[in-house]
This record gives structure tokens, C-alpha cells and sequence, in this order.
């Protein structure tokens, strides 16, 4: 009883602001929805009840927007990217944690330092060695600087410190081959350590903006993040379609992390940015 | 016999170390070694476009006379300065106060909480574009309120568009920087806050007392990712701003500027390669300080 009643005031207040902060938390995204079904000059002027433009905002989307083509050129970018950024890194993660040796350990200290390098110091000369390549206005030149990620190798060398080693004098035992071991054992039972990686590669991956809108040129190439950001810059930007670009934009990722809350925390709780 | 069989498993090892890493190994030297050393190669050229001499230092004093320059640099660190303690402030509470196993609807909080990671930087900077348009519903509502009695110019009055910035990036933030405090909490003993309560410490001086100092690792690795983070500012600027910086360049940043010398302007790639330096020097050092402090602090 005493507990109680002195409790009651921080109790309110603790009520209070956690229940603020989750309520400002959420609610651009709840705008964002009710935008949808609205007409831009409703949306600007603050309007928050839904409304019935939403089938004219959809269909104003796909009248300005090739969908099909800026779906897939964002699917195929992420897809590239995260396949290859995680098998490169997962090689290499295993590489240095059971092969262990002097000069690799030296490479890969040298390896960690390169987490520190900003990205704007790296794109002029990327941009000119996509360029000598002939590789502007190429997926290929999206993907490719993306591939060789300091940090996943080195979330995949922590996380391959817990692979048992009796796994791999069994193999051994039994005859596979170093490549065999990695491929049927250890993928399989780093399974998990795969989805945490996969989830932040893939963020990253679909999120990316900076890079792509120096590289990706024409219309045909662009993602649906540069598509969104070029509505949203026009002089008078329709909101309405801005919002359903926003929301089709958001639902991978948003969908990621419903179906795979754990994996993305922890995920989360391993990404540098 | 031995000495063969050590010899021979040694390269056999080796043969395949250098196997699985090269992949790796390779795209990070082409991709970031070498581009990181053209670049500070670069910061001593000058020129337009693809024609370029050596200049020796006339990038670094060029940096020092130019207005704009000096205006993104400040920009960017009072995005620094100011942003970066909020949030982790704000992200500290939040997890001091979520991790109350007796708090009714923690999960739900917690996600709720955490649901602005899932947005990307410019999906998130243009629906604040659109919620703090000059009669858009964080206006409107303010004045609802009553809080303010005329709309708050964000977008185009200096001071309040680089405040938009710094309200826009702790929202994407806070509930990112809140998990890491929240698994660190996981592993304090729960009976140190029982004793402190017991003996009637307030909850004021258990968060000052007993959370801070303990998470002060997890505290020092978030402030570091979050200053690399403030000092690459791009996105949110880009797209909150007409891509321009702001009014009067009033929200610019270093990565903005950099953008702006290579692709907006006439090329000038020698001194926007110096620009990148700044930075590449600004996280170097600033990791290198807050490490060094926290150590101090130790002793």
C-alpha cells in the first residue's frame, strides 16, 4: 500500500513521457498513411482525417512513375548487393577467425581502420573510376563499392568465434574439403548470424541514396529512393503522390521488421553506421 | 618427420586463409584504400574538371578564405554539438525508464519507439517536409495549442530549418541509440537499483549514479558512431532543403558542399577532395578524443 501511493506521481510522469515520445514516434507514419487518402493541398494545410483521394493518388503515382521498373531496379540493386556482400563477407569473417595467422591478423587491424573513412572522401574518385570503367548509369557501378564491408567481415569473425570446432574436425574426419566445410556446415549453422547480417546489408542496401544519385543518371535506372526524393523536390510537390511513394517505398523494410523483429535488433545492435 | 608434417599443415592453413579472405580483402583495397589515398593525392591539385597540377597547400588556404566553407564546418558542428547529446540524453531516460520490468506495455513502447529505424533518410525527410510545411499539422497544431501564435517559418528561415534538421535526425535516431542502452541494462544486476532504492537514493541520482557510469562503454561507442554519423550529414539535408543548404546556406554540410563543388558547380575536385579531408580529419580525431576522455574519466 505505501509503495503504491508514493508511487503514483512518477508512475504518471513515467506514463506520461514514455507514452509521449511513442506517440511522436509512430505518428509520422500514421500522417504519412492518412496522407495517402488525401489531396496535397489538404495534406500541406494539415488536415488529419482521411479522406478519398487515395485511388487518384495511386493512380497519379503510376502515371508519373514507371512502378515495374523502379521496384525492380531497386529490387535487383538490394538483391545484388546483399547476396554478394554477404557471401564475400561471411568467406572472410571465416577466413580470419579459423585460419589464424600473423600477416592476416595485421590485415585485418588495417582492415578495421577503414571503418573510420567517411564516405564523401571516397566518391570523387569513385565517381571517376566509374566513369574511366564506363560504368555510369550501371546498377553494376551501384553495387560493386558496396560489396567490401569492413564491418560485416568483422560481425561475421565475432560471430564465428561460437562455431563449435568439433564440427570441423568431424568434417575433416570425414573427408570434405575446406570449401565443402564452409559450404554445408558452416552456412547452415550460422544461420542466424546470416539473418542479422542479411537485415543490415539489406537496410543499407535499399536505403542508399548518396552514391546512386551521383551514379544512377537517367530515368530508367533510377531507385525508388531517388524517385521519391525527386517528387518530393519538384517546385509544388504533389504530397498525396509523395505519400503513397513514401509508404511503397517503406513496407520492405517495414515488413522485414515485423516478420523478423529478433534477428533485426540484433541486427541493429551490430551495425555501424 | 614432424617438422614436415608441421610445414605442410602450416601451408596448407595458409593457402587457405588467404583464399577465403581475398574476395574481401581485394574489393576493400580498390573500393576504399585507393580511392582514400587519390583522394588525399587529389586535395593537392587543383583545377577545373579533369585538368589538374600540383598546387602544394593552395586547397587548405583556400579552405580558410572561403565564406561557404567556414559556414558548413559550423553547421556541421552545431548539428554535432547540439544533436548529438539530446539524443543521447533522450535515448538514456528512455531506456532507464523501458527497462522497468513492472512498466505496462514495455514491448509495445519499445517498438514503438524503436519503428522510426525502419524509415529510410529521405523517406523520413520528406514526410517532415511535409508535416512542417508553413500551415502543415505541426504548425497547425501549435497554434491549436496555443504554444505559438503565428506559423513557425521552418523551412525557410535559417534558425528553424537547422532546428528541423536536428528534431528530424533525433527522431530517426533516438530509438536506434535507446537499444543499445536497453541490451546494456540487461546485464546490470537489478539488485544494485534495489539497494539504492532501499536506502532512498532518488531516481534522479540512480540514473545520474548508478545507470550513466555503468553504461558509459555503450554510451562512449554510440556517441562515436553518432558523431561519424552527424559528420557525413547528407540525406536529410538534401531532401529537407531543396538540396540547395538551406536558406542562406543556413542547414549546409560538409558532404552537401562536397556534393555541391563535384556535381552542382563547375568540377573542382581538387579542392572538394580537400573538404573530404576536413572530415576524414574531424572523425579521427573527435573518435581519438572521446576515447581518450572516457579513459581519463576512468582513473
Amino acid at each position: 500500500m505505501r509503495t503504491k501511493s508514493t508511487n503514483i506521481l512518477p508512475a504518471l510522469f513515467t506514463y506520461g513521457f514514455v507514452g509521449l515520445m511513442a506517440f511522436l514516434s509512430v505518428f509520422p507514419f500514421i500522417w504519412m498513411v492518412l496522407g495517402a487518402t488525401n489531396a496535397s493541398i489538404d495534406i500541406i494545410k494539415g488536415k488529419m482525417l482521411p479522406g478519398e483521394a487515395l485511388a487518384t493518388n495511386v493512380a497519379n503515382f503510376f502515371t508519373l512513375v514507371n512502378v515495374p521498373l523502379v521496384f525492380w531496379n531497386s529490387a535487383k540493386v538490394t538483391i545484388l548487393a546483399t547476396v554478394l556482400t554477404l557471401a564475400v563477407s561471411s568467406l572472410a569473417g571465416y577466413g580470419f577467425e579459423i585460419f589464424r595467422s600473423r600477416q592476416r591478423e595485421r590485415l585485418y587491424s588495417a582492415m578495421l581502420l577503414t571503418l573510420m573513412i567517411p564516405f564523401a572522401a571516397l566518391m570523387i574518385p569513385l565517381f571517376i573510376m566509374m566513369g574511366k570503367a564506363g560504368l555510369i548509369n550501371t546498377h553494376i557501378a551501384v553495387v560493386l563499392p558496396t560489396i567490401g564491408s569492413a564491418f560485416v567481415v568483422f560481425y561475421f569473425r565475432q560471430s564465428t568465434k561460437a562455431f563449435p570446432s568439433e564440427l570441423r574436425d568431424a568434417a575433416k574426419v570425414d573427408g570434405l574439403k575446406e570449401w565443402q566445410i564452409f559450404l554445408y556446415i558452416y552456412v547452415p549453422v550460422m544461420r542466424s548470424t546470416y539473418a542479422a547480417a542479411f537485415i543490415i546489408v539489406f537496410m543499407t542496401a535499399w536505403n542508399n541514396y548518396l552514391w546512386p544519385l551521383i551514379v544512377l543518371q537517367s530515368n530508367e535506372t533510377k531507385t525508388i529512393t531517388l524517385v521519391i526524393s525527386s517528387l518530393a523536390s519538384a517546385y509544388y510537390p504533389d504530397y498525396g503522390v509523395v505519400m503513397v511513394g513514401t509508404i511503397l517505398a517503406t513496407l520492405p523494410t517495414l515488413a522485414v521488421f515485423f516478420f523478423m523483429q529478433r534477428q533485426f535488433v540484433q541486427g541493429m545492435l551490430g551495425s555501424v553506421k | 618427420m614432424v617438422h614436415a608434417r608441421r610445414g605442410g599443415i602450416g601451408r596448407y592453413y595458409d593457402v587457405n586463409g588467404w583464399l577465403f579472405v581475398a574476395p574481401a580483402l581485394g574489393l576493400i583495397a580498390l573500393f576504399m584504400v585507393y580511392p582514400i589515398l587519390w583522394s588525399l593525392w587529389m586535395s593537392f591539385q587543383a583545377g577545373r574538371g579533369m585538368t589538374m597540377k600540383f598546387a602544394g597547400f593552395a586547397n587548405i588556404v583556400r579552405l580558410w578564405n572561403d565564406p561557404i566553407f567556414i559556414k558548413a564546418l559550423t553547421n556541421t558542428m552545431t548539428y554535432f554539438v547540439v544533436q548529438v547529446p539530446i539524443m543521447i540524453l533522450l535515448a538514456l531516460i528512455l531506456a532507464s525508464l523501458l527497462n522497468n520490468p513492472r512498466l505496462v506495455g514495455r514491448g509495445l513502447f519499445r517498438t514503438a519507439i524503436f519503428l522510426p529505424c525502419v524509415t529510410s533518410l529521405v523517406a523520413y525527410s520528406v514526410l517532415f517536409k511535409g508535416m512542417f510545411a508553413p500551415d502543415g499539422i505541426v504548425n497547425s497544431t501549435l497554434q491549436a495549442i496555443g504554444i505559438i501564435a503565428s506559423p513557425i517559418p521552418w523551412l525557410t528561415h535559417p534558425f528553424w530549418a537547422k532546428t528541423l534538421v536536428i528534431i528530424a535526425i533525433t527522431w530517426r535516431w533516438t530509438g536506434y541509440n535507446m537499444i543499445f542502452y536497453l541490451a546494456a541494462l540487461q546485464n546490470i544486476d537489478k539488485s544494485i537499483y534495489e539497494v539504492a532504492r532501499i536506502d532512498g537514493v532518488p531516481a534522479w541520482a540512480r540514473f545520474t549514479h548508478i545507470t550513466i557510469p555503468l553504461l558509459k562503454p555503450v554510451i562512449l561507442f554510440t556517441t562515436v558512431i553518432s558523431t561519424i554519423g552527424t559528420l557525413q550529414l547528407f540525406d536529410e539535408v538534401y531532401n529537407l532543403t531543396e538540396g540547395k543548404g538551406g536558406p542562406s546556406n543556413a542547414t549546409l554540410t560538409l558532404s552537401l558542399y562536397i556534393y555541391n563543388l563535384t556535381f552542382r558547380f563547375m568540377p573542382s575536385f581538387g579542392y572538394a577532395a580537400t573538404v573530404s579531408y576536413v572530415i576524414v580529419v574531424l572523425v579521427a580525431l573527435l573518435a581519438f578524443l572521446q576515447f581518450f576522455l572516457a579513459r581519463e574519466r576512468d582513473r
